[in-house]
């Protein structure tokens, strides 16, 4: 099994190259404007050796922050026409009810609610209004929209109303890409239609990405399928990160957590990533990041993403550090590090510099910051530890010492001792851990289907089975399968003793 | 000044708070949270009136949303429907209510009131009948004191409407009124039998709008300082912790418009290598610690977000979360004999003495 992880950051675009489960080159490129670039470039330098020649590459896996960044930095977004089913229900808490008021405002394209809808035991709640779907798609039409978030009440049991509504508007506006909040999951109708907000307004973004990508990796002449990393540690193709690129949002913080466990060989352990401008602390639990518990707000929206639980500070390998009073952080230089630090003819001190005068690094001119002297290099270091430190110790879930796995281009800030910490792990490739994630990303394999007349264990086993089956079908080997994902709802409507079930499981690539 | 402002903010923690008095029911209070900021921007404002400013003729209309919280989820309450359920209840009666309260202060139902006060223009009183949430009409105060169970109004969403006028005990108002509920689609809203002054002044759970807002101020500000929030609820009521740990299964059933199940969890901390498991019908009912039960109703077992100490609800609890299970004292009224039929493991199907975590 021969891949290729790309994680493309903010500041650094690295590449690595995993060949039968040993991570045989690995390298950084500075992330380009249009990303392509970049990509190009990390691969290029990826090849440099010959290492991509002869034997064939099984895929490209790219995680990425685009996503989630184009909604915290506000950028890139398309405006959104949301069609909600299920009037008179819900009227007083439309659709972007609970968005922040700037997010909303370049969003909201415009709102429509009509009747429709199901009840909680699959009845219909009201005859699916579809002369009004049609009128609502002219008015989205006449409004210049393009994009159209679509929920319905109870559309996880059925979606059926999501998805005439769905026809009936794409009658009328056939180039429309249209988001079924049924396709993002779960019970909650305000969080699922958030969700499918979001993921409607990436549309553009998600589609010009996605072809950056695959121009990127053609021009780079390689032949592989290209694949994008997920929020929870597994890889969807191309074509389905498209059509749902909400489901690639956390990639990046999953990534570097799996490639830390995978590096390290620990399983159980805190991480600290410190990148150019942030670090973020989590902890890894049998190998995957734990969970945040409690609703997950992503640019200030509420959704039930399933996302790590991170503390991110801002600490980083580009900080500005004033020296009196002492402050290291939060502004950065991120990717002008080589332009603005000081050790590069610039004018402002970084992190960087210190560990430059320090002799930690061997970048830029050493002469340029000859004057830090020892001491002085000392008190930002230990500022920069006391930082890490009280970040570890609140996303500690247990008293006493526990390994730290330290990774990303900044890590040479932590030192080899911390209060709280049993060790200090610096890994080989450890500047590279997300892509190595992305490299080592598992297949995943779903069920989700109504089950009639057996009891709740011979329900969830079943749909366990089928589950586990289609993931090792998609690559995954059968012994290193794991449920996600595990959720029944009775549907007390139906004939029978009905429940539908729905299953997640993932697993490693057979053969990695 | 016995009639006292409620600004956004204290309905902001009255939605934290009373969340954690909800003991896993009641429905999340977010969505009545974001009507009442909606009601605020278009410029309403609510007042509370302590129950002791009441005259003993007075009427007092006595709300909840009704149904399954799963339900609430997705068929999201609307400020206009609680409001619609009081007017037709002083149609019906003929009564013009003075003020306005909840029948429970558990969950969402603590902010009903406070949308049809908004649109009626009557102060918020700051009692209620169960001091918590409870799943059925015979769990309150009132029923506990015998107080006439009827007449019940209960409004949809979608204009139905229906007036339960006449039943001979709390138990067939559960019965009835629960079947409307059920064919509304397992969401109504109602205004329960309307209350005179004395009857509330004898028989109402005071102060638990402010004590929820207490509850919820504690917790925010815990945050805002990232402090330790369940220690902060601790500060402000007389609670006990009973386990930390995380949550390992969680089986649920949709019966006759409840939620029932159990929830299974592993110790962490001071309670590795214990498990505890909390069964529910709504609301957490009892608690067993290593097969043998520690907690139960009426006694308030609230399961917290060990790190945001917000609440867990049942409907909302899934693998995996890290949560801190405390208990809080019950209203006293619930401790008689009476008491105890009415809303004791005995009442819910649990054949156990109740033996109170604070006795």
């Amino acid at each position: 099994m021969r891949r290729i992880g790309i994680d493309v950051g903010g500041t650094n675009t690295d590449a690595v190259l995993i060949e039968e489960g040993k991570v045989i080159r690995a390298v950084k490129a500075p992330t380009s404007e249009d990303v392509t670039t970049g990509i190009l470039d990390s691969l290029r330098s990826l090849g440099a050796t010959g290492v991509l020649k002869g034997k064939g590459i099984d895929g490209v896996m790219i995680g990425t922050t685009h996503f989630i960044n184009a909604v915290v930095q506000r950028r890139h977004l398309t405006k959104v026409a949301a069609l909600r089913l299920g009037m008179p229900a819900s009227a007083s808490l439309p659709p972007f009810c609970d968005w922040p008021e700037d997010l909303a405002a370049l969003v909201r394209g415009g709102v429509w609610m009509v009747e429709g809808g199901h009840e909680y035991d699959g009845r219909p709640f009201m005859p699916l209004d579809e002369a009004a779907v049609t009128t609502a798609a002219q008015e989205m039409k006449a409004a210049g929209l393009k994009s159209i978030g679509i929920s319905s009440i109870f559309s996880p049991l059925d979606p059926s109303h999501e998805r005439r509504a769905a026809e009936l508007a794409a009658k009328v506006m056939p180039d429309a890409v249209i988001t079924c909040s049924s396709d993002l999951g779960r019970i909650g109708l305000l969080e699922r239609e958030n969700a499918g907000l979001l993921n409607a307004a990436l549309a553009d973004l998600a589609r010009d990405t996605i072809a950056a990508f695959e121009q990127a990796i053609r021009d780079s002449g390689i032949d592989a399928p290209l694949f994008i990393t997920q929020n929870d540690g597994t890889v969807a193709e191309a074509s389905q990160a498209r059509r749902l690129p909400v489901y690639s949002f956390a990639s990046g913080a999953t990534n570097s957590m799996r490639g830390a466990a995978y590096l390290s060989g620990l399983q159980d352990a805190m991480v600290i990533d410190v990148g150019g401008t942030t670090t973020d602390v989590g902890q890894l639990k049998h190998g995957f990041p734990r969970e945040a518990n409690s609703v997950v707000k992503v640019g200030g929206v509420r959704t039930l993403f399933r996302m790590p639980d991170l503390l991110s500070i801002g600490l980083g390998g580009g900080s500005h550090v004033a020296l009196d009073p002492l402050k290291v952080g939060p502004l950065s230089v991120g990717y002008r590090l080589l332009k603005e630090g000081i050790a590069f003819g610039g004018k402002q001190l970084t992190t960087t510099d210190i560990a430059v005068a320090a002799g930690l690094l061997a970048l830029g001119d050493k002469a340029k910051v000859a004057h830090l002297d020892a001491a002085t290099c000392r008190k930002v270091f230990d500022e920069a530890a006391r930082l890490a430190e009280e970040a570890i110790d609140r996303m500690k879930t247990e008293a006493g010492d526990v390994p730290l796995i330290a990774v990303g281009g900044g890590a040479f800030l932590i030192p080899n001792k911390l209060p709280g910490v049993s060790q200090v792990i610096h890994v080989e490739h450890g500047d590279c851990a997300n892509a190595v994630g992305a490299a080592i990303a598992q297949v995943s394999g779903e069920c989700d289907q109504i089950f009639k007349d057996l009891s709740r264990t011979e329900a969830l086993s079943a749909a366990q089975g089928i589950a586990n089956d289609r993931a090792v079908s998609a690559g995954a080997a059968r012994a290193t399968l794991k449920t996600i994902e595990s959720e029944d709802m009775p549907l007390a409507y139906l004939p029978g003793n009905s429940v539908r079930v729905r299953v997640r499981v993932v697993g490693d690539v057979a053969g990695s | 000044m016995p009639l006292r402002d409620i600004s956004l903010d204290d309905i902001e923690s009255l939605a934290v708070g009373a969340w954690v008095l909800g003991t896993g029911g009641g429905g999340s209070p977010y969505l009545g949270l974001l009507n009442m900021r909606a009601l605020y921007k278009e410029g309403h404002r609510v007042q509370l009136l302590p129950a002791s400013e009441l005259a003993d003729d007075d009427w007092v209309a006595a709300v909840s949303n009704m149904g399954a919280p799963l339900v609430g989820q997705e068929r999201l309450t609307d400020s206009r429907t609680i409001a619609r359920a009081v007017a037709l209840m002083e149609r019906h009666t003929g009564h013009t209510f003075r003020g306005i309260m909840a029948l429970e202060i558990g969950g969402g139902n603590s902010i009903q009131p406070l949308m049809a006060a908004a649109h009626l223009k009557r102060p918020v009183i700051d009692s209620d009948m169960m001091g918590r949430a409870y799943p059925e009409a015979q769990m309150t105060s009132v029923a506990v004191g015998d107080l006439r169970p009827c007449p019940l109004t209960s409004v949809d969403v979608r204009g139905l409407e229906s007036v339960v006028e006449k039943v001979p005990t709390w138990k067939w108002m559960e019965r009835v009124s629960r079947k409307i509920c059920v064919e509304y689609g397992s969401i109504a809203s109602t205004c329960k039998a309307p209350r005179t002054g004395a009857e509330v002044k004898k028989w109402g759970i005071h102060g638990t709008t402010t004590k929820a807002i207490a509850i919820g101020q504690a917790v925010r500000e815990a945050q805002r300082k990232h402090e330790d929030p369940v220690d902060a609820i601790l500060k402000v009521e007389p609670g006990r912790v009973l386990f930390r740990g995380k949550v390992v299964d969680v089986e649920r059933r949709a019966t006759e418009g409840f939620l029932r199940g159990r929830t299974k969890f592993d110790g962490m901390d001071d309670d590795r290598g214990s498990t505890f498991e909390i069964a529910f019908q709504n609301e957490w009912i009892v608690a067993w610690r290593d097969g043998v039960p520690v907690a139960m109703s009426p006694d308030l077992i609230c399961v917290l977000d060990s790190v945001a100490g917000e609440a867990v609800g049942t409907e909302t609890i899934r693998y995996g979360q890290r949560v801190t299970v405390i208990a809080l004292p019950p209203p006293p009224v619930f401790l008689s004999d009476k008491g105890l039929q009415h809303v004791g493991p005995r009442a819910f199907g649990y054949d156990i003495d109740f033996k109170s975590v604070f006795a």
